[in-house]
Order: structure tokens, then sequence, then C-alpha cells
């Protein structure tokens, strides 16, 4: 991942065991952590199930100089809300993460060496989220009810993903390499998704606005209508931009030819699907 | 035995404006002395009657249908935890049941109506009416579109169309009528609205808007219903339609008839461009008749979902906004639409709608005989009504908000030339004497002997919008239930119901009729009377 500014310390939290119900605990996040004392973040307050418990309980705490940047390790399968509405500075999380990674987020950076579970960045503003391994479904959506989902920042998963990625987005970008469930783009209002894995049915449903890019043969709604095939220069920069951060972008992706289909115009809307169909 | 010692009481039906005196209480009621027990001292406070709100959505199908669908207010809601006192629940724009008899007791409310009950779910009505505690209350049954009686009005059969009411009345358990867009929900069933109040509903011959109303208020006087019929007026919301609400207001000829959210009825304009306030017509035309009552039905900018019975309205509302839509009790005697809302200060017709709400508040003069409220929760939720309060205490404190409309606005509306500022013993009068009368509710409303010890005690404060927020304490029926704006103590509040008279023969003609027509076996229709406690019934002779 570019752009990684220096960090004068860490704060490190290190699970101990896994626990046997969900643990909430949004207070892992730079906003709350960067120039508390030991002392003070093993006090925080955590949410097993119902019960209120100190983040000292489960995690053993290291404070390092007065740095931006928590790391998370061990089982944290069950450890929700990492990141919640954060604005600034880094987590970097070694190992497999609960959901809500990064919900709300509003700056900032998390990077997951693992998989990460749903939601992943659901209804945030700004900042960006990479993902190596796996993630779960509605990542960057919008949670039940909202009218929009994600509206800014960037999601990177280099895996799979779930179901309703990206669902009522409005603006920022989200790329996955490898396949996504079914109902990709659901009601989105904006924005951009990039899916270079095999794409599951429904893609772009009920899609309002923005642009889905697709690399595998998709299997679009009855409701998308065909446009053109041609070469959108516009294309390029941004996998430039996903190469600068990292993100493997396949080269054959670089040089091709797209149809494009405008929908769902069974809503109606003005949604546009691009499909990558090689060298022509 | 409770003494209210040394406060200053604002009763306007005993004609006090800040007397300080004694107000003594024993047995649930205010007394002339007491010797002994609890003494409040209420130097430096104000004692009042508690609120009455005339019309609220609160209880019901509809509204729980609301809650349903609007998990994104859930989230952004207080939360109300559980303390020895109470239960938990959550706020918003449609507070959970307890939470809302709660939040309602917690501003100083102690009597609260439910709009809109059709038959067919009236007992779901009234298991969440139970389960909304400390505020006593009623409702009223929708009936404006209920096919049996159109059926009647068509063969002109008024008197057994009287009967079929009261016997609809009692087997609801309701207070009083409501009609919404009379034939305009009935024509919804195919897709359609009325137009005017004189062309006939779709599907009828002779049945207008106009005869269903006339008809409706008649019955309400004839079989003397403490409240007259409540009427939610054909074409609400739309550009131009003040010009509908005046013809309703004429044709009723000197009935009684209470209009229900006025402010969504006073407006001008030829389309959304054009869109205008005509309040000031329309409260020149309520000066000058008596029989009228209205409540305002005030907007205040911010995220609401709006619930109403008037189904083609909240569809053309849907298309407005892009919204989610409930449409639902299409299959009751009535229909019902439920989209969520955001009235924003920048958006021009938002701007005149707030605009409106207040106008009318201030134009008519009377204040006995136009009440607040926010229609709850279609113009704002109930616990804002102390912003409401603020707007009409202090002209200055409107003029500054006027400041964050959009220009344009200021030309569409009078408000900005109003420099009327409402007295204490107004705003008790619109709150609760007014409403309490319009009701018929005798032992509300007022600090008299005799009345019920409904009664809210505030800290004086030069900020009425903070004060009307934060009672210190609050008493309902002789309990103090809540102090320093926390709930202390829960106590049922009791139902009123009425039972009107009807010739016992009106089944035999019903019956058939619900054989045919309905789902349910006549036997199972109407609400039990075990159903509603603690239950108040008022029997109406002949």
């Amino acid at each position: 991942m570019g752009n990684r500014e220096a960090m004068a310390g860490v704060i490190t939290l290190r699970l101990r065991e896994k626990p046997h119900v969900p643990l909430e605990a949004e207070v892992i996040c730079p906003d709350v952590l960067v120039g508390k004392p030991r002392e003070e973040i093993q006090a925080l307050p955590v949410f097993l199930g119902k019960r209120t418990r100190r983040l000292g309980d489960f995690f053993d705490v290291e404070v390092d100089g007065d740095g931006e940047e928590i790391h998370l390790e061990g089982d944290l399968r069950r450890v929700r809300w990492v990141g919640r509405g954060m604005t600034r500075g880094r987590i970097v999380i070694r190992g497999d993460v609960g959901m809500h990674l990064g919900a709300f987020m509003q700056g900032g950076t998390i990077e997951v060496f693992g998989n990460a579970a749903d939601w992943v960045g659901a209804e945030m503003t700004g900042g960006r989220i990479y993902v190596h391994g796996n993630a779960g479904g509605q990542v960057g959506a919008a949670y039940r009810g909202s009218p929009f989902g994600m509206q800014g920042g960037t999601i990177l998963i280099e895996g799979s993903a779930g179901p309703e990625v990206g669902m009522r987005m409005r603006r920022g970008l989200i790329a996955v390499g490898g396949a996504v469930g079914d109902f990709a783009g659901l009601h989105m209002r904006g924005g951009t998704i990039f899916l270079f894995g095999p794409v599951g049915i429904r893609a772009g449903a009920w899609m309002v606005r923005g642009t889905i890019v697709a690399f595998r043969p998709i299997t679009l709604l009855p409701t998308f209508l065909y446009a053109c095939a041609y070469r959108p220069v516009f294309l390029r920069l941004y996998f430039r931009y996903l190469q600068d951060h990292g993100f493997p972008v396949p080269p054959e992706a670089l040089n091709g030819t797209y149809q494009r289909y405008t929908g769902d115009t069974a809503v109606p809307g003005r949604g546009e699907v691009l499909q990558w169909i090689g060298d022509l | 035995m409770l003494r209210i010692k040394g406060g200053k009481v604002y009763d306007p039906v005993h004609g006090q404006a800040g007397v300080v005196r004694d107000v003594c209480i024993a047995d649930g009621r205010i007394v002339e002395n007491v010797s002994g027990g609890r003494v409040i001292d209420a130097r430096g406070m104000v004692v009042l009657p508690g609120g009455v709100d005339i019309h609220t959505h609160i209880a019901g199908a509809a509204i729980n249908f609301a809650r349903e669908m609007i998990p994104e207010d859930h989230r952004r809601a207080v939360a109300l935890v559980r303390t020895p006192a109470r239960r938990a629940g959550i706020g918003g724009v449609a507070p959970s049941t307890f939470a809302t008899g709660y939040m309602y007791a917690s501003m100083g409310w102690t009597t609260i109506f439910e709009a809109a009950v059709p038959v067919l779910t009236a007992k779901h009505t009234h298991e969440e009416l139970h389960d909304t505690p400390i505020v006593d209350k009623g409702c009223y049954l929708l009936i404006g579109n209920n096919e049996i009686v159109l059926d009647l009005l068509e063969a002109e059969d008024y008197e057994r169309a009287r009967h079929v009411v009261a016997w609809l009345l009692w087997a609801a358990k309701a207070y009083g009528l409501k009609a919404v867009n009379p034939g305009g929900v009935a024509a919804w069933k195919w897709g359609q609205n009325v137009r005017g109040l004189f062309e006939p509903v779709p599907g009828y011959q002779r049945v207008t808007p106009a005869r269903i109303i006339t008809a409706l208020a008649q019955i309400a006087e004839d079989l003397r219903l403490p409240h007259p019929l409540h009427l939610h007026c054909n074409q609400l919301g739309l550009p131009g339609n003040f010009a509908t609400t005046l013809e309703t207001m004429k044709i009723l000829e000197g009935r009684r008839a209470h209009l229900a959210h006025l402010q969504f009825h006073a407006y001008g304009g030829d389309d959304w461009t054009t869109f205008r306030s005509e309040a000031p017509r329309i409260a020149e035309y309520l000066n000058d008749h008596p029989n009228l009552t209205a409540d305002a039905g005030a907007v205040l900018f911010g995220d609401t979902v709006t619930v109403t019975a008037d189904g083609p309205w909240q569809y053309l509302l849907y298309r407005l906004t892009g919204h989610k839509w409930g449409n639902m009790d299409i299959e009751n005697e009535t229909g019902c639409g439920i989209v969520p809302y955001a009235y924003r200060q920048r958006n021009l017709v938002n701007a005149v709608q707030w605009a409106v709400g207040l106008e009318l508040l201030l134009l008519v003069r009377d204040p006995w005989r136009i009440f607040l409220t926010t229609d709850h929760p279609n113009g704002g939720a109930f616990w804002r009504y102390p912003e409401v309060i603020r707007l009409l205490m202090d002209a200055d404190y409107r003029r500054e908000r006027l400041k964050a409309l959009p220009p344009k606005a200021l030309s569409r509306i009078s408000l900005p030339d109003i420099d009327r500022e409402y007295s204490l013993s107004e705003i008790v009068i619109i709150t609760s004497a007014g409403p309490a009368r319009a009701l018929g509710l005798s032992h509300k409303g007022h600090l008299g002997v005799g009345a019920d010890a409904d009664i809210v005690i505030y800290d004086e404060d030069p900020d009425p919008g903070r004060m009307f927020a934060r009672p210190r304490y609050v008493i309902k029926g002789g309990e103090v239930v809540v102090e320093d704006g926390e709930v202390r103590q829960t106590v049922l509040g009791r139902e009123f119901v009425v039972r009107p008279n009807y010739d016992e023969a009106i089944e035999a003609f019903l019956q058939p009729l619900f054989e045919h027509y309905y789902t349910v076996s006549f036997a199972n229709y109407p609400v039990e009377l075990e159903r509603v406690h603690p239950v108040e019934v008022r029997s109406l002779g002949e």
C-alpha cells in the first residue's frame, strides 16, 4: 500500500483469545486511542454481547511513542466496529477481523492482512480501506433503511466479496479482485465499482447513477440497454490510481474495448455498466 | 394528598394568569384544601394544566408500519434505557409505545388523541394505547371512506347511515369521527383521487366529497359527540388547495367541525414553483366562523416520517421524493400511506410550509379555536413542540429564523409582517385548555376544583423553548410522575370512549353485508370493551 506516512510510534493491541460472543470495540480507533497512556486505553469500554467490559480485559496493550498508528493482532473475527468513524491515522490488522470494519469512516487508512467480514466501510465518507484477503457482503453499503451507502473514500479488496457490494453507494471507489456475490451495486446512486472477478446475478439492479466496470462476462438484467462499444480514456486514470495503491490490475484490462450498457431503466436510472470484451 | 405551594398559576379557564396560590390535590383531583401530605415548594415556578394533544399518530397499524420502515431513524434516535421507573424504548420521529408515553409526560403533556383508526385494526390501536403509559388517551374512527356508509349516502338513507356510524364508533371503542380526504381514499382503491368537492366519487352517482362531509358533520351533531367531526380536508399538501379548504368550511354551514392540521391545507399557487401561503385567508374565514376549530399541523425543519390515511397523496409524495413508500390498509375501510420525509430550510416549498403553520397560529385571533400540533409525526415529532412555542412567544427569534429561509420564500409568506407574540396564558390555551374544550373534556385543561390533577410545573425561564422542554414536575392524576424532566414513576392512563345511541336492529342490516364482503366474522369484528382498560365510557343520551 502506497502513500505510507512516517509514524513516530505505534499502539499495539494483541487479542489474547477469541471471545465467545461478539465484542463491539469501536474504541479501537486512532481518534480515541492516540495520545492516551496505556492504563487509560486498557480502561476503555467495550461490549461483550450486552455487557460492558474493559478493552484491557481482552487485549494486551503496548504503547510505543505517540504515533497515530494502531496495530491489531490475534483472531479478531468476533471483534466488530474497528475504526468506526475514524478521521485520521492508520490501523494495521494482522489476522481476520469482524464486521463493520471502518464503518462511517471519514479519513485515515485501514489495512488488513487477512480477511474482513460484512459491512466493510459501510456508509463511509472518506479515507481508504485495503483488504488483502476476502471481504463479506455489503462492502461500502448503506445500513438497512439508509438512503445512501458510502459517500466518499476508497475500498480495495484483493480477494472476493459477498452480496450487495456498494449497495446505495453515492460516491467513492470500490475495487474487488475476486468474485462478488449477487446484487453488486444494488440501488447505486453514484460512485464507481470495479469487479475484476466473476459477478453474481442482478448486478446494478435499481441502479440510478454511477459506474460498474466488469472484466468477466456478466448476466445483465433485461432492463439495461446496450449503448455502444468503446475504449474509455478515463478508465486508465482509475487503473493508475489502483496500481499506485498496490492493487493488482490485470494487464489486459488496460487496453481493452468495453461495451457500455445504461440502466436500470426499471427505476428509471441512468447508471452505466462497462463490460470488458477484450481487445477487438 | 399533595399541595403545590406558592407557584404562579396559569389557568385561563378561570381567568388566572400568574396568580400566586396553592393548588391542592386529593384522590387524583384538584380540591379546595388539604391538610397534611406532600408539599411541593413551587415558589419561582409556573403551574399549568397538563398539555392536551388533539391530533397525533402514536398507536396502531399505520404508525407501527412507519416504525418498521425507518431503522435509519432508530439508529440516530435517543435510546431510553430501562430504569426502575420505566421500560426501555426508542425515541426518534416515531417512538416506540412506552417511549411515547414517557416522552409526552416528560414534556408535560398528559392527554393525547390518536387521530386515525380503521375499525379492522382498532384492536391493535387499543393494545398500543394500553402500552402508552402515564397519559390519558382516546382515538378517532376513520369513517369518511367507509363503503357501507357511502352506499347508504348514495341511497340517501341518512337515518340508517347515522345508526351504522354510531354502531361502528362503538365497535371501534373510539371517541370521535374522523374523515380523511372524504371520497378520495375510496377512489384511491381504483388508483384515483377526487378533484373538487362536488364531483361524484368514482363508483357513485350521488355521493360527492361535499355530501360525505356535511352528512358526517351532521351525524356527529345528531349523536351529540363531545368532539365534532374531525376533518382532514381534500387536496392535502397541494398548491392552491386553500380554495378547497374554504369551500369545505362554507359547505359546513354552521355545523361544528374540527379542521385537522390546517397548515397542510392553506396553500396558494398553481404549481410547486408558484407555491405560496394563503394562511391569512384561511385564518380570516376561521376568525369569522365560531363553529370551527382547527389544529395547526405546524412543520419543523428536519427529518421525519409522514403517515396518513390519505393514500393518493402519499403516492404523490413518494413520486416527488423518490423515497421509500409504504401503502397499506387499502383492504380496510380506509387507506394509508407512509413516506419518510425531510423538511429542508433551503427548500422553497418547505420554507413556505414552515411559515404557514406559524402564520395560522398567529393570525387566528381566538386561541380557543386553534391548537398546537405538528400532526405528529407528519410535520415534525411531538417532542419538538417546545420549539414551536418559542417561535410563537418570541418575535425576535422568529425574525432571526426567517433570515435563514431562501429569499424567494419571503415574498410568498406573510410571517415577516406579523409581530404578535403569544403570552404564556395563550400558550396554555392552545396546548391545553382549548383542545380540552374542543374535545368536550370538562375535567381537563384547567386547575379548578374537581378537575383531574394533571399538572405541570416549570422553572421560570426567559427562553420558553428551554422551559417547556424540561418540566420540574409533572403530576398525572395526582401522582408525581416526572421530576427534573425524568420519569420517576409510571402510572396507567385511561382511555376515553363514547357510547352513542343507535338502533340495535342495525345489526340485522350489517350482518349480511359482513358475511358477503368482510374477511372477519361479524362477531369478531368489534373491539370488546374488556380489551380497553382502564376505560372511561361516556354514554350519549337521546
